[in-house]
């Protein structure tokens, strides 16, 4: 199966003052399409700035990202903003959803950087919502709905311009255990029938679980390597 | 959805905030409009004037007058086709607020030099003319206080005294007069020359200016030189300007309104700017992590940056175009109430395009210093806040 995303001895450095802080040390990691990876550890042991990397919010100090197949080392903050909306979708731990945009507009706003037209967008976004069990609250405001709610308005806005690639940071941080089984339900179906490839940080064993893989990282190295 | 409604709903999320900021916005616009106005109509005065025509006046000082005897040396320059004095009277009609200029006048002169105006009926000069307590109105004013030819108009003097000491003078409205072609002139209240010289305790020997009508524009320079240069070592020496020119200076005595009224805006917008950009500033600074979501999503800096600042000139753009619309609502009825001081005030489109383009120009002012942030904005730094 063809590489979802390759890092090669990728190294990511923060500078406080004259002190250089080394966050992630010779990362080298390959996920095929298709892949559920959860990428577990302790804070600070790098795991978010390693999805950030990969999901191109961030560009590494050393090494090589590839994903499917494009480089994303050296690309100016226009071509990898636009490389984002293409290829990734982002799921967050607090949702991140916009609070004066109704759940539909919300789910529509990445198709605002398409040439899609306005009735497209809106039946783009409806089948998303469709997608993730909320076609009836398209109107909802997200301080109408409940936690669980918004997390799957936000995995509509992640899915809305087909990308391949979810990049998830703590997707169920901020859930109760049934709300989070039924996310990570849909996570997984969305991996396995939708064939999205799926890179999920969390600090839950039994989040990680539903995936098909798990690392461990710890002190901005990868560790060790669990397969369901 | 688009990105101009994504700006708008940005900007009601707190609506009571947004509101209080758009109602001052608003208001600062109504303020631009009324006092822009206000001060076009100060100038109107100064606007309605023959450019050819000349006013001599005392050199030193308005509260100065001349000679009576200088009229007939005038009358001797080359040009000088017709001459025509006026006198401040001051003078109160009922209530101090009730303003409007008095001048004794010759009637036969006046209206020979100021052939643009139209008096009736038909034996209005003639009665004016004869009749020593004899006076003429402009329509406009009639109108204002509801006057009719045959009424007694009771002036109390604040300058001129009887000389039997009485200070009020009664004149007799036999006429009105408009502008050719318009509904009114300036509000003008003018009475016979001839009764103030006679029953005036002082000051009818004098005439406060002459208006001379030169017998081609061409020699207007010429004649204007040629007064003051003949009574340059005299007792009372001249100086001569246009008659726009004589108005403007008239009306900077009482005040320079295109200075007041700058000055006054000048303080307001930049109340607003201050006010409005801590309000963006504070607004954007809980948005952070909001901005940090569009950029992640692929919205490019560019894009971020120019909706803040979209943000920033929508706000300032609809409280402009409130204050327009405000100040065509109420516009009318302070026309009635300020046309007797100013002679024509009137809300107009010129002023309404200048402040929405000013208030274009604030709202970029306002957002550049947000826009700038948002442009900045690291979406990894952004996202942990």
């Amino acid at each position: 199966m063809a590489l979802a995303v390759s890092c090669k001895n990728v190294e990511k450095q923060y500078t406080k003052g004259k002190e250089v802080v080394p966050v992630l040390t010779g990362i080298s990691l390959d996920i095929e399409e298709g892949d559920f990876l959860a990428l577990m550890g302790p804070s600070g042991s790098g795991k978010t700035t390693l999805l950030n990397l990969i999901g191109g919010l961030d560009q590494p100090t050393g090494g090589e990202i590839e994903v499917s197949g494009q480089s994303l080392s050296g690309m100016k903050a226009k071509a990898l903003a636009k490389w984002r909306s293409e290829n990734v979708g982002f799921i967050f731990q607090f949702y991140n959803l916009l609070p004066v945009l109704s759940a539909q507009r919300n789910v529509e706003l990445p198709l605002l950087l398409t040439k899609l037209s306005r009735k497209q967008r809106q039946k783009n976004a409806g089948t998303a919502l469709e997608i993730v069990g909320l076609g009836d609250r398209g109107k909802h405001k997200p301080n109408e709905l409940s936690g669980g709610q918004q997390q799957r308005v936000a995995i509509a806005r992640a899915l809305v311009a087909d990308p391949n690639l979810l990049v998830c940071d703590e997707p169920t941080g901020d859930l109760d255990r049934e709300t989070a089984d039924e996310i990570l339900g849909l996570l997984q179906t969305l991996n396995k029938d939708h064939g999205k490839t799926i890179i999920m940080v969390t600090h839950d064993p039994r989040a990680a679980d539903h995936a098909r893989r798990t690392l461990h990282m710890d002190k901005g190295k990868l560790a060790t390597e669990v397969s369901a | 959805m688009s990105i101009v409604s994504l700006m708008w709903a940005n900007l009601f999320r707190k609506p009571t905030r947004t509101s209080l900021t758009l109602a001052s916005v608003t208001v600062a616009f109504l303020l631009f409009m009324l006092l822009r106005s206000i001060s076009a109509a100060f100038d109107s005065g100064i606007a309605v004037t023959a450019t050819d025509r000349l006013m001599v006046m005392p050199k030193y000082s308005q509260v100065d007058s001349l000679p009576f005897a200088q009229k007939q040396q005038i009358l001797r320059i080359e040009g000088v086709d017709g001459i025509a004095h006026t006198s401040w009277f001051g003078g109160t009609y009922q209530d101090p607020k009730n303003f409007f200029a008095k001048y004794p006048v010759d009637p036969l002169s006046y209206f020979d030099v100021y052939s643009e105006l139209d008096l009736e009926p038909a034996d209005a000069l003639e009665r004016f003319t004869r009749e020593r307590t004899a006076a003429v109105v402009d329509v406009g004013l009639m109108q204002d206080y509801g006057w009719e030819i045959g009424d007694v108009i009771p002036i109390q003097g604040t300058i001129y005294a009887k000389t039997d000491g009485s200070r009020l003078w009664e004149f007799e409205i036999v006429g009105q007069f408009t502008e050719k072609g318009e509904s009114s002139s300036f509000p003008l209240f003018l009475f016979h020359y001839e009764y103030f010289k006679e029953a005036a305790s002082f000051g009818g020997d004098a005439v406060g200016n002459w208006i001379i009508r030169p017998s081609s524009a061409e020699r207007a320079d010429a004649i204007a030189q040629e007064i003051d240069a003949l009574f340059e070592n005299s007792a009372d020496p001249t100086k001569t300007a246009s008659e726009e020119e004589y108005n403007r200076q008239f009306a900077r005595q009482l005040g320079d309104m295109g200075f007041i009224t700058t000055m006054i805006m000048s303080a307001v917008f930049f109340t607003i700017v201050l006010l409005t950009g801590n309000t963006m500033t504070q607004a954007l600074r809980e948005r952070i992590p909001e901005l940090a979501v569009l950029k992640t999503l692929g919205f490019q800096d560019g894009t971020v940056s120019l909706m803040v600042l979209g943000e920033a000139i929508l706000l300032c753009l609809v409280g402009g175009v409130l204050g327009v619309a405000l100040a065509f609502l109420i516009g009318p009825g302070l026309v009635t109430a300020l046309e007797g001081i100013f002679g024509s005030f009137e809300v107009n489109l010129t002023t309404a395009l200048e402040a929405l383009v000013l208030s274009v120009l604030i709202g970029t002012v306002i957002g550049i210093i947000p826009a700038v942030s948002a442009q900045r904005l690291a979406i990894v730094d952004a996202l942990r806040k």
